[in-house]
């Protein structure tokens, strides 16, 4: 074989499975890429052990992508171990790169979830009122489960992190564009988001079609509105992220005829997504009284949903503020019992 | 928390055409007022950006006071509209993000109104002491404390966020 | 520009202000605190750093400690913040490369725990510090400025303002409408409260006009079109043809004698229809310019295309008129613009309940200005329709002012005035018993109550309360007679007052125009949509868009003293700004980083001032900087953070956010 081919490995953490399956987009150049490379760790596609994982030197990887977000301890340790081993590590998708939907999670206590899932969610029977618990003995041996944190965190919340790509999931061009970049060692600058620093708007089909002195005098849910399939959204009084998003998707969603709900995240002039697209939105409203002001943006009745659909890990913020007496500590003790 | 007693921390965002010249005038009156806040200046109130006060929150602050020329009056023709729609719905996700109604205000504190500024700053101090600390960058330890086991050198190091 | 390694070499100045401010906050303490912060090299403190002295040590601290940034915490920045821009500048560092600390007014003045406001003082410092790291270095822009103006509209406001203008040496043009400038004024009679005549004091200031080698007039044109910015308007004036070529003609009228309609009769506009004109006609005789229009409605040559044209024979070899004129656009450039197009006349066909246009002998105060002038239709008489003297006359206050729920909120400000004015001149003419429906006499100003209390003394009847309607008298055999109805509010009563005649006294709106003359100009209507003023107390004639002034009744109704005053008042507004020969703009600009823009637009409607334009090839929003005023609505709107405003860039005020809230 010669030269050895560089060592490139692949984890998910908290997610839907989209960003692994987003690999198999790159269609037949995905034979042009394994031809290059050699994967040493992909838990959705091939059988490799943690330890397997652990018995390779450190810095020996030369890439690593991580997709999902964090929630658990578990994630946490491979995402460390990962780390450990690998030169370069890629959030990959958005859920690593800034929490993505999982991070809506964010707006709800640990305590809360658990009981949720476990108890009282309609499709749920649990009579026992059994729940997870870290340590179990079942008949002398011991089986553990990882810890469930208080809050969902994207991966450079745990770990350090080299470059950012984003997307839910990434489309296969920005992946091309990255493997060829990083393989190519034309390191761009560290923390650098591997897609374009602009908005979206650059590249919607429908830019031209929204107006100059655009008011906005209600908005609109989608759900209750039959969308122009030409027009621009936001002419049309729905909510469009897409201004405070970046571009490089080539408006996927636009195209199908669905705003953009800004999964790219901001540009990085940008802190805090949420807060610019409601500082945009709210600024063009029409309306003048606080009456008319609320009952025209009425038609975001949850701003953090629409928002930080897929940042509030990252935002600001980042997680809801539970009122209680005896703060966090209380909560910090483990899953139950 | 520190030791020491808490105090509120009020961050102010003032336009310098009415509320900044306002809290001017208190002062060439005299008029004392609680010294918890910290005035920055804006051109105009449609200058603050929701990420200013989101930063000041995330930054320890207990409350963020607002003030403007009055509807009709701007500088700049309209740019408190602006400000009043973005604090409209900023409130709205505020609350949704569990931070109490009145730990952002917006008052309309023309130039001549230094006594409004004395009775916003005192009032707002007052609610804001009924409510107790918000102290976010403490919540932020906390929640990070939990990685301590897996990443001691984490325990040192204060999470990235931004 | 961010990559080029700066270093940073802060110094701090902590001013006493006498006991002012080291009177209650440790002076020695905060200096001391600054002192540790990242990037201070020298932190002082000193008794007065606003004397020559204080701002000396900084200079010399500038050259010594090699300081790339300047922080002095004292009093407000509205109070210091140019003096020590300029000590920076005198010290050889960029003046914005300073940054001022507010620990008087909002410190020391207002606080009375001295623990605590020296805590506030190291807080605000330290945002300070933050902050001014941040800063980059520029240079005010500079516009040169034209020293022309241009005033749009020729009753007495624009008079005023041209001539005041004219008279300092500076060239003007003087924009009107209609064939005549004069406006309103030059309709009146009388003018209160000293009832002196309105045409002797406004037409030697028509003429002079027309005279003055500093003024060009173009009346019978209109402003088509206007670009540009402060000190440089580029304006395009159409100049509607009167078929008769102003050049050429000398104004000896032959052409109005020979027409072939032997009689006038058409509605002359100038009597609001209550007397006749010829197709070619000069609006009254003492009109400036002296030339006059053919009207293109009603002339039979360029209406039919076929007539004697009896008057270009009279006409002769001077050759003026010439019926295939067409509009002929002038360009012009200017470095202000006074907008004084004033205002239109309650139309009260829109309250019908007073039967105007349906009953005979009701007259608007206009009408009967015209009415009672001597060179109005009737000669100065005031007579019925059945050419009788009238023996009563009611004149109804406040139509079209003061009624919120069916036509204007505002009060006119003229109108109790003028109707005391018609009362009193109906009274000399006629000696009819004259009733006013007032709803309250309002006569503010110098010598007006004096005027009131005269008037009322002459025998004029006065009711409280807003008329509610006019009919026919069924009592009057003849049926000539109508009733005003109205509640007496002093006593309770419902009257029923009959009378020969009816005055109603009209209010003032804004032209129907005016939002669209606004929109060419950039300058925003009030919510009534008369013009709106920059400042309503401190900058009253000047307007949102630099370099535009207003005069007269476009911004709000007012009588002709306020009128005069006023159009002297952006007459000089104007000339000290044009005189200046340049203009520096605010610091506080926005601009666009280009490669940053996704071209989203949001940004574009939300200016004030029409400052930011789409390029259309690029896609992207340019901000014109001359337009920009600063205010950073855009900065903070704008989506992906592409725009910047100069001394409150995102950064900054992020840092100056951390800074005041970092823990010591």
């Amino acid at each position: 074989m010669g030269k050895e081919k560089p060592k490139i490995a692949f984890y998910w953490c908290a997610s839907c499975g989209g960003c692994d399956e987003s690999f198999l987009d790159l269609a037949e150049d995905i034979l042009d890429l394994v031809e290059k490379i050699d994967i040493v760790f992909w838990p959705v596609a091939l059988d490799y052990k943690r330890k397997d994982l652990e018995a390779l030197p450190d810095q020996s990887i030369l890439m690593t992508m991580i997709n999902g977000s964090l929630r658990t301890s578990e994630q946490e340790e491979m995402a460390l171990l990962l780390r450990r081993k690998s030169k370069i590590l890629i959030a990959y998708g958005t859920c690593a790169h800034l929490g993505g939907i999982p991070s809506l999670a964010n707006q709800f206590e640990r305590e809360k979830i658990l009981e949720y899932l476990y108890k009282s969610a309609p499709s749920v029977v649990n009579k026992e009122n059994v729940l997870p618990k870290i340590q179990y003995d079942e008949k002398g041996h011991k089986v553990t489960l990882p810890e469930f944190r208080n809050v969902v965190r994207s991966l450079d919340q745990v770990v350090d992190v080299d470059y950012y790509l984003p997307g839910c999931s990434p489309p296969p061009k920005l992946l091309k564009k990255a493997f060829s970049l990083l393989l190519s060692q034309e390191l761009p600058s560290k923390g650098s988001v591997l897609a374009p620093d602009i908005a979206l708007c650059y590249e919607c089909p429908r830019i031209e079609s929204k107006p100059k002195d655009l008011s906005i005098a209600e908005f609109k849910r989608l759900h209750h509105t039959q969308p122009a399939p030409e027009k621009c959204f936001l002419a049309q009084g729905i909510a469009c992220i897409g201004p405070a998003t970046r571009g490089g998707c080539e408006a996927r969603c636009i195209q199908g005829n669905m705003p953009c709900t800004g999964c790219f995240g901001p540009t990085s002039r940008v802190r805090d997504q949420g807060a610019k697209i409601l500082s945009a939105l709210a600024s063009s409203v029409k309306a003048k009284s606080e009456e008319d002001i609320d009952r025209a943006l009425s038609g975001i009745p949850d701003p953090v949903g629409s928002f930080y659909r897929y940042g509030l890990a990252k935002s600001l913020l980042r997680v809801k503020r539970i009122e209680s007496n005896n703060s966090v500590e209380s909560k910090n003790n483990g899953v139950e019992k | 928390m520190n030791s020491k007693k808490w105090e509120p921390r009020i961050v102010a965002f003032f336009c310098n055409w009415c509320t900044y010249r306002a809290a001017d005038l208190a002062g060439i009156s005299r008029m004392k007022y609680a010294p918890n806040v910290r005035i920055i200046r804006v051109m105009c109130t449609g200058r603050i950006d929701p990420q200013f006060i989101l930063n000041a929150f995330s930054k320890g602050a207990d409350g963020v006071l607002i003030g403007g020329c009055h509807p009709g009056d701007c500088h700049y023709v309209e740019g408190n509209y602006k400000a009043l729609r973005r604090f409209r719905l900023l409130s709205r996700m505020l609350k949704d993000m569990g931070i109490e109604e009145g730990r952002l205000r917006l008052e309309w504190i023309s130039a001549s109104e230094g006594e409004k500024v004395q009775w916003a700053v005192n009032n707002m101090l007052e609610k804001v002491r009924g409510m107790g600390p918000l102290d976010l960058p403490d919540h932020f330890k906390e929640w990070d404390k939990e990685m301590e086991m897996v990443k001691p050198e984490l325990s040192e190091k204060v999470v990235r966020n931004g | 520009m961010d990559d080029l390694k700066e270093e940073i070499r802060i110094g701090v100045y902590v001013c006493h202000c006498g006991t002012n401010i080291a009177g209650i906050i440790d002076v020695k303490e905060v200096s001391r605190t600054a002192a540790g912060l990242p990037g201070v090299v020298i932190s002082r403190d000193y008794k007065y750093m606003c004397s020559y002295p204080g701002q000396a040590i900084i200079q010399e601290d500038i050259k010594e400690y090699k300081l790339t940034r300047l922080i002095v915490a004292a009093c407000s920045p509205l109070m210091h913040e140019e003096t020590f821009r300029n000590a920076a500048a005198k010290g050889g560092l960029n003046p914005f490369s300073f940054q001022m600390v507010n620990i008087r007014e909002h410190g020391a003045w207002v606080n009375d725990d001295k623990e605590a406001v020296t805590m506030k003082a190291n807080d605000l410092i330290r945002a300070a510090v933050y902050r001014i790291v941040c800063h980059k270095p520029f240079q005010r822009t500079r516009v040169d400025i034209q020293p022309s103006v241009l005033v749009v509209g020729g009753g007495i406001a624009g008079i005023q303002a041209a001539l005041t203008i004219a008279n300092a040496g500076k060239k003007v043009f003087l924009v009107e409408r209609e064939p005549t400038i004069g406006g309103h004024m030059a309709k009146f009679d009388k003018t209160f409260p000293t009832l002196d005549c309105a045409a002797c004091i406004l037409t030697p200031k028509m003429t002079s006009v027309k005279a003055h080698p500093n003024i060009t007039l173009w009346a019978y044109s209109e402003v088509r079109k206007v670009e540009g910015f402060v000190g440089n308007y580029k304006v395009q004036v159409g100049r509607k043809p009167r078929y008769i070529h102003e050049d050429l003609c000398v104004g000896c009228l032959k052409c109005i004698d020979s027409c072939v309609y032997e009689k006038p009769q058409f509605p002359k506009e100038f009597d609001l229809g209550l007397s006749k004109r010829k197709p070619v006609y000069i609006p009254f005789p003492q009109a400036v310019p002296q030339i006059p229009v053919i009207d293109p409605e009603t002339c039979n040559k360029i209406k039919f295309g076929k007539c004697k044209q009896l008057c270009m024979e009279a006409c002769n070899e001077r050759k003026a008129i010439d019926f295939d004129q067409k509009e002929k656009i002038e360009e012009i450039e200017v470095g202000a613009i006074i907008i004084a197009t004033g205002f239109k006349i309650f139309d009260p066909k829109r309250l019908p309940c007073y039967g105007y246009g349906i009953y005979q002998n009701i007259y608007t105060s206009i009408e009967v200005e015209r009415l009672l002038n001597a060179s109005g239709p009737t000669g100065g008489k005031v007579v019925l329709q059945n050419g009788k003297k009238p023996e009563t006359v009611g004149i109804i206050h406040c139509v079209g002012s003061r009624d919120v729920l069916n036509t204007n909120s505002w009060c006119s400000r003229v109108c109790c005035l003028y109707s005391l004015k018609l009362a009193h001149l109906l009274k000399e003419h006629t000696e009819a018993k004259i009733y006013n429906f007032y709803i309250d006499i309002r006569a503010p100003g110098k010598n007006m109550e004096e005027f009131y209390n005269r008037v009322s003394k002459e025998g004029i009847h006065f009711i409280r309360g807003r008329a509610a309607s006019v009919t026919l008298d069924d009592s009057d055999e003849n049926m000539s007679g109508v009733v005003i109805q109205a509640e007496d509010t002093l006593i309770g009563k419902t009257l029923k007052v009959p009378v020969d005649m009816v005055v109603l006294s009209v209010g003032m709106e804004p032209q129907p125009d005016a939002k669209e003359v606004g929109r060419m100009f950039s300058i925003p209507c009030a919510e009534n949509s008369f013009f709106l003023e920059q400042h309503p107390k401190l900058a009253p004639v000047s307007t949102m868009t630099e370099g535009i002034f207003l005069a007269g009744c476009c911004q709000g109704p007012k009588d002709i003293p306020d009128t005069v005053a006023q159009a002297g008042a952006a007459a000089s507004e104007a000339l000290s700004l044009i005189d200046n020969g340049y203009k520096e703009l605010e610091p506080y600009t926005a601009y666009i980083e280009e490669d940053e823009c996704a071209g989203c637009k949001t940004c574009i409607p939300l200016c004030p001032y029409s400052a930011i334009s789409l390029h259309e090839e690029k896609k992207k929003a340019i901000i014109q900087e001359t337009l920009c005023r600063g205010c950073g609505v855009c900065v903070s709107a704008c989506p992906s953070g592409s725009i910047k405003q100069k001394l409150f860039e995102d950064r900054e005020i992020f840092c100056e956010i951390n800074g005041v809230l970092e823990r010591q």
